[in-house]
């Protein structure tokens, strides 16, 4: 299945320009006259490969660029500089030919017509991308079982809950078979249940049609389920391209270690080895510093009666959280 | 890479593809098509909330009584007084046909639509989809006036049938034909500028201010509130903007004000408003785009 590129993006650059204001009324009637502006780089040398038929995570903070990637290579935008390739396409030329093949969710209401049922817009659908009635028949019928919104189907949009709409702006995405997917945050917003029904659709969808996705979410759980290749970008810059599971050997600098003691111990004594995560005697959790794992554990086992040690990776969404709130940790700790 | 870009997309075989049909009658099809479908939906979604809109339908007919009421008093009532060549029976006939003009070349919320739409991003969805932002509001705007003129058929006719007496009588054919293609124009000439000035929304996002005063010329130089020549009288080019096409144009021609003989020439300027306002509004979405996705997006 590897091989063939399905998007290509090279040293993509995205520079906006933004009026700064400055502070106050003053600041207000000089802006009248005098305009200064700044510039921001959205997006800064973004180069990357996704062959057909893979699923891609792009994680980042807010502002980092994730949109701003997605929107150029929908078309809605163009580079500053550099290039990129989808399905052999130049997006920002807009052309039908492109537009038949791709689709762009986004966790706002978009495509659907507010005051009809979801059919009305799957209809229209229909035409704009020229889908053949037999074809479209089975497709809807598809979609709407694997989201169980088929008796929904003719119920006003604005009547719908946001997951249920979320599962027909899906639909309407997918009509038409496209061969790339963009989806930006598909799941905000939506309960446990709407979350856990659209990312189980969309692994089987995805494996189904071996359709190309690249999926943006703050929401790890959608990214561990359903990616196992991840594109990390922090100020518009890619810091990480590779394996999801690499993510937390690269950047996590902690380990945890769960420890099992055998008698009575004061937990405040081991916070000299790390940050107590947890402490629920006899069974303490610890946060302590990779370098000085094994160092500490030799310490321990020599001061305490242990009955049971793990050592264990912190989840992907702790150090995620943490990569993004720091800008100094933003440096490959194994570098 | 190449040869995937190249590759047959099986997905989008035209729809009413028949074995006889060559790829550019297909392609008109399915286009065509694609207008049709947002005709009904449209129509559909004027008609989900019908009650409002009848309603609203009907409130607007108030201020044609109260108009015509103020006409009376402004000639206390004397039918045979003219006032710059108009006696109140003119005066009611012209108030009643620039009405049905406006019933045609009105566009409400069209521009501020478009604004709002470049505003909050969901004119994405014009940019992402195959289809023609332009096109797809004009069949959606054909579906708002048929559903507005089969609510307002009705009383409009009554309206017409009340004031009757002071109606001039049915002109001959060629007249009649004038007028009904010069109402169909100020259709398309009334949905373009509206659109043109929605458009300018790319340029500055805020444009609230210019579409209130825009309404407010459009009052007066469209011959809304006075007949135009009172205006034109000492502001002759008037006649040269595209504005009287909204509402004088085919009052006038009802009234017999345009010359039997200068029809085609004024249909034909008519026409050419229409054009040149066609391809202002291309050029605005082209650069438009173009400065949109430079810009913002």
């Amino acid at each position: 299945m590897h091989g063939m590129a399905a998007i290509e993006v090279e040293n993509l650059n995205r520079v906006y320009r933004v009026f700064r204001k400055k502070e106050g009324l003053w600041g207000s009637l000089r802006g009248l006259w005098h305009r200064e502006y700044i510039e921001v780089h959205a997006v800064r040398n973004v180069s990357f490969t996704i062959d057909e038929g893979e699923m891609v995570a792009f994680l980042g903070p807010n502002g980092a660029g994730k949109t701003t990637t997605l929107k150029l290579l929908s078309g809605l935008i163009v580079p500053s500089s550099g290039t990129a390739r989808v399905l052999g396409h130049l997006p920002w030329n807009r052309e039908d030919a492109y537009r038949r093949r791709f689709s762009l969710v986004t966790g706002q209401k978009e495509q659907l017509w507010w005051d009809l049922p979801a059919q009305e817009s799957f209809r229209l659908h229909r035409e704009i991308y020229r889908i053949g009635a037999a074809d479209f028949q089975r497709r809807l019928d598809e979609l709407s079982d694997l989201l169980e919104v088929g008796q929904l189907m003719a119920q006003p949009v604005r009547e719908l809950s946001l997951g249920e709409r979320m599962r027909m702006e899906l639909i309407a995405a997918l009509l038409h078979r496209p061969e790339v997917l963009f989806l930006d945050e598909p799941t905000i917003g939506l309960d446990v249940v709407s979350q856990r029904k659209v990312q189980e659709f969309l692994s089987q969808y995805q494996k189904q049609q071996r359709i190309t996705v690249i999926l943006t979410s703050h929401y790890m759980k959608d990214v561990e389920a359903l990616c196992q290749r991840a594109i990390v970008i922090n100020k518009g810059t890619v810091i990480h391209d590779g394996p999801l599971a690499s993510i937390v050997e690269r950047f996590s600098r902690h380990k945890i270690v769960e420890l099992l003691f055998a008698g009575d111990i004061r937990s405040t004594d081991l916070s000299r080895y790390g940050k107590i995560l947890e402490s629920r005697a006899p069974r303490v959790r610890l946060q302590i510093e990779k370098h000085r794992v094994s160092e500490s554990l030799a310490s321990i086992l020599s001061d305490y009666a242990v009955d049971d040690i793990s050592v264990m990776e912190r989840p992907l969404e702790d150090v995620i959280a943490e990569l993004f709130t720091a800008d100094d940790k933003l440096v490959p700790s194994n570098r | 890479m190449r040869q995937l870009g190249e590759r047959i997309n099986h997905m989008t075989t035209p729809v009413s593809a028949t074995p006889h049909m060559t790829t550019w009658q297909q392609e008109l099809t399915a286009r065509i098509r694609v207008k049709w479908i947002v005709l009904q939906t449209g129509i559909e979604e004027r008609l989900v909330y019908r009650g409002d809109f009848v309603f609203s339908t009907l409130v607007r007919f108030l201020p044609i009584v109260t108009q015509i009421f103020l006409w009376n008093a402004i000639y206390a009532g004397d039918s045979s007084s003219k006032m710059k060549g108009y006696s109140y029976p003119d005066m009611v006939s012209y108030y009643l046909l620039v009405m049905l003009s406006r019933a045609f070349s009105s566009m409400p919320g069209l521009s501020t639509g478009i604004a709002q739409s470049i505003a909050n991003g969901s004119v994405r969805k014009y940019l992402i989809q195959p289809v023609d932002m332009l096109d797809h509001l004009f069949w959606h705007r054909v579906a708002h006036k048929i559903v507005y003129y089969v609510i307002a058929g009705a009383p409009f006719a009554l309206v017409f049938w009340l004031c009757r007496a002071w109606l001039p009588g049915w002109p001959p054919f060629p007249v009649t034909a004038a007028w009904i293609a010069s109402l169909i124009m100020s259709f398309l000439a009334g949905f373009l500028i509206e659109s043109l000035i929605g458009l300018i929304a790319f340029w500055f996002l805020e444009v609230s201010s210019l579409i209130f005063i825009y309404m407010m010329l459009n009052y007066f130089l469209s011959g809304h509130m006075i007949p135009l020549e009172w205006i034109s009288s000492w502001m002759p080019w008037v006649e040269w903007l595209p504005f009287k096409y909204l509402a004088y144009f085919p009052a006038a021609i009802m009234l017999g004000k345009v010359p039997v003989g200068d029809l085609w020439r004024e249909l034909s300027i008519q026409a050419g408003w229409i054009i040149t306002l066609f391809i202002l509004n291309r050029m605005a979405f082209h650069y438009g785009v173009r400065r949109y996705s430079a810009f913002g997006g």
